[in-house]
């Protein structure tokens, strides 16, 4: 289980998330939904600890990892996987050794090993024949589907997705909301995804939340945010570019 | 009226430079004490160490072979002008050895590794950090500072002093192909004067200093690039600031350890 409590954050004299307060239960799916701009990756980034908030405490099964020593964390990142926003592979690396990049550093698992589970991830995101090249050479979507191959690839137990069907195309979108499902539904994984696409965030999730002026304003089942009396969370799910927020 | 608000307009300003230097300072030195501790946590990459070590001192060998003996030629020449005066071009010789030694070939080492590797160090690590690589070396539970300072690190500690060894050697021989070349010093009177008056602790104290200066160059330049920020823009300013930083520390080393050298070893 991991809990955030009244997480702060400013940015250079920027409040960028104030008092916000949430509990990712074990197993579960969240969809995180907002405005851009609003502090979504910022709140991911806090998750995982890579972001320190001014204020409050983010407790994974009860202990804070805000507080805790450098060895320590990295013992807790083990059970975490993260696709970041920009994908981040390391272009010093080739798609294999971005991929497999945990099962080559802390495993005794043989070359031909790694290939082989290599290639099971790149399948799973649709990829085939891409490990020997830099990341250079690949196309934006390419991208993102490598970082979530090499988010996937140790099995961790919490995956955190950053828009994980941005710039990709719709079909490929649909086989990533697929495989995000069923790693949910297979393996009992606890994932949390920030999307904007409606569609897919309806698909993939047990629990859709909305953050909007620096706080939590919605959380629960798509059906309860699709029919929600919030005029915020009405006006985002429709995608309406008249209403309360858009209006000032 | 006008003096009391220059006056606090100063003393704001020196206020924030200088904690801006301490905080500087501070945060190599912690860089520097993490670095430490990691190097002794294994894994202990030894792929990238050789990649790192390849790159800083293989690849630097030419500029160091072509700067150390167009300086050694130099100096040769520039002292026979005075020397030739007096009639004694014969220490020309000691001249060049001692001077390399002590001096110009752990500087001119530090000054090109510096302007060479340090900048593309700088370079690739900012990259890296605002391209969130750094954040995704975290997220794959691996230490930014174990996977990406130490190699450097220590290659740059082994590597460094080496060149500074080959510099020596290759200012020494410009020399002497001017001594025995032109001068008309013969074979084994330049190099008797060449390691007559050369003594284990010349050369000792050059390779310390160069030491020294390869973790200056290690320090700020990952500093830099760790913390740069604010994307292409950021990246270059921090290997300006990376190099510029670099000359100036190690200027500063080398004046404060021949002083030390000079009034401890006599
Ligand atoms: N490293 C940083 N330094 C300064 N400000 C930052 C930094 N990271 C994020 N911000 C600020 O925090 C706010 C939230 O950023 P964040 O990246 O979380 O947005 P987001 O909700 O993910 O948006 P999008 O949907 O467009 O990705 C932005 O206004 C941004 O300016
Ligand atoms: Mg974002």
């Amino acid at each position: 289980m991991i809990e955030l409590k009244d997480i702060c954050k400013t940015f250079s004299g920027v409040l960028v998330l104030k008092g916000l307060n949430l509990t990712v239960k074990t197993g579960e799916s969240l969809v995180i939904i907002g405005r851009s701009g609003c502090g979504k990756s910022v709140l991911l980034k806090h998750i995982i600890g890579l972001m320190k908030p001014d204020s409050g405490s983010v407790l994974m099964d009860g202990v804070d990892i805000t507080k805790v020593s450098g060895k320590e964390i990295n013992r807790i990142r083990k059970k975490f996987g993260m696709l970041f926003q920009s994908a981040a592979l390391f272009d010093s690396l080739t798609v294999f050794e971005n991929v497999g990049f945990q099962l080559i550093e802390y495993t005794n698992k043989t070359q031909a090993e790694i290939k082989e589970r290599v290639a099971e991830c790149l399948s799973m995101v649709g990829l085939k024949g891409v490990e020997r090249f830099k990341p250079a050479a690949l196309s934006g979507g390419m991208k993102k589907r490598v970082g979530l191959a090499r988010a996937i690839c140790m099995s961790p137990e919490i995956i955190l997705f950053d828009e994980p069907t941005t710039g990709v195309d719709p079909i490929m979108g649909d086989i990533i909301n697929n495989l995000i499902r069923g790693l949910h539904e297979k393996l009992r994984i606890t994932s949390i995804t920030v999307t904007h696409d409606m569609k897919s965030a309806y698909k993939i999730a047990d629990r859709i939340c909305m953050i909007y002026n620096r706080r939590l304003v919605e959380i629960g089942t798509p059906e309860e945010v699709q029919h929600s009396r919030s005029d915020f969370v009405r006006q985002f799910v429709t995608g309406n570019a008249n209403g309360p927020l858009t209006e000032k | 009226m006008r003096v009391k608000l220059l006056m606090m307009f100063l003393y704001g300003y020196w206020k924030r430079n200088i904690i801006a230097f301490f905080r500087y300072i501070g945060g190599l030195m912690i860089l520097l004490s993490r670095t430490i501790f990691w190097t002794l946590v294994p894994p202990f990459r030894k792929r990238h160490i050789l990649q790192q070590m390849g790159r800083i001192g293989v690849a630097s060998f030419p500029i160091v072979f072509l700067i150390s003996l167009f300086t050694g030629i130099v100096l040769a020449l520039q002292s026979a002008y005075q020397m030739q005066k007096v009639a004694a071009e014969i220490y020309i010789a000691s001249l060049v050895a001692l001077s390399l030694t002590r001096e110009l070939g752990p500087v001119l080492v530090a000054l090109i590794i510096a302007g060479r590797c340090g900048a593309s160090i700088t370079a690739e690590l900012g990259t890296m950090k605002v391209t969130e690589q750094i954040d995704a070396l975290e997220t794959l539970s691996t230490n930014p500072v174990q996977y990406l300072v130490v190699p450097r690190f220590l290659s740059l500690l082994l590597m460094v002093p080496l060149l500074t060894i080959y510099a020596d050697f290759f200012g020494i021989a410009g020399g002497y192909l001017i001594g025995v070349g032109k001068l008309n010093i013969t074979h084994s009177m330049y190099l008797k004067m060449t390691f007559d008056p050369l003594a284990l602790k010349d050369v000792a104290t050059g390779l310390i200093k160069s030491v020294s200066f390869a973790v200056i160059i290690c320090m700020i330049s990952c500093f830099e690039g760790m913390n740069a920020g604010g994307g292409a823009e950021g990246v270059g300013k921090a290997t300006t600031s990376s190099v510029v930083r670099s000359f100036i520390l190690i200027i500063v080393a080398d004046c404060f350890f021949t002083a030390v050298f000079y009034f401890l070893i006599k």
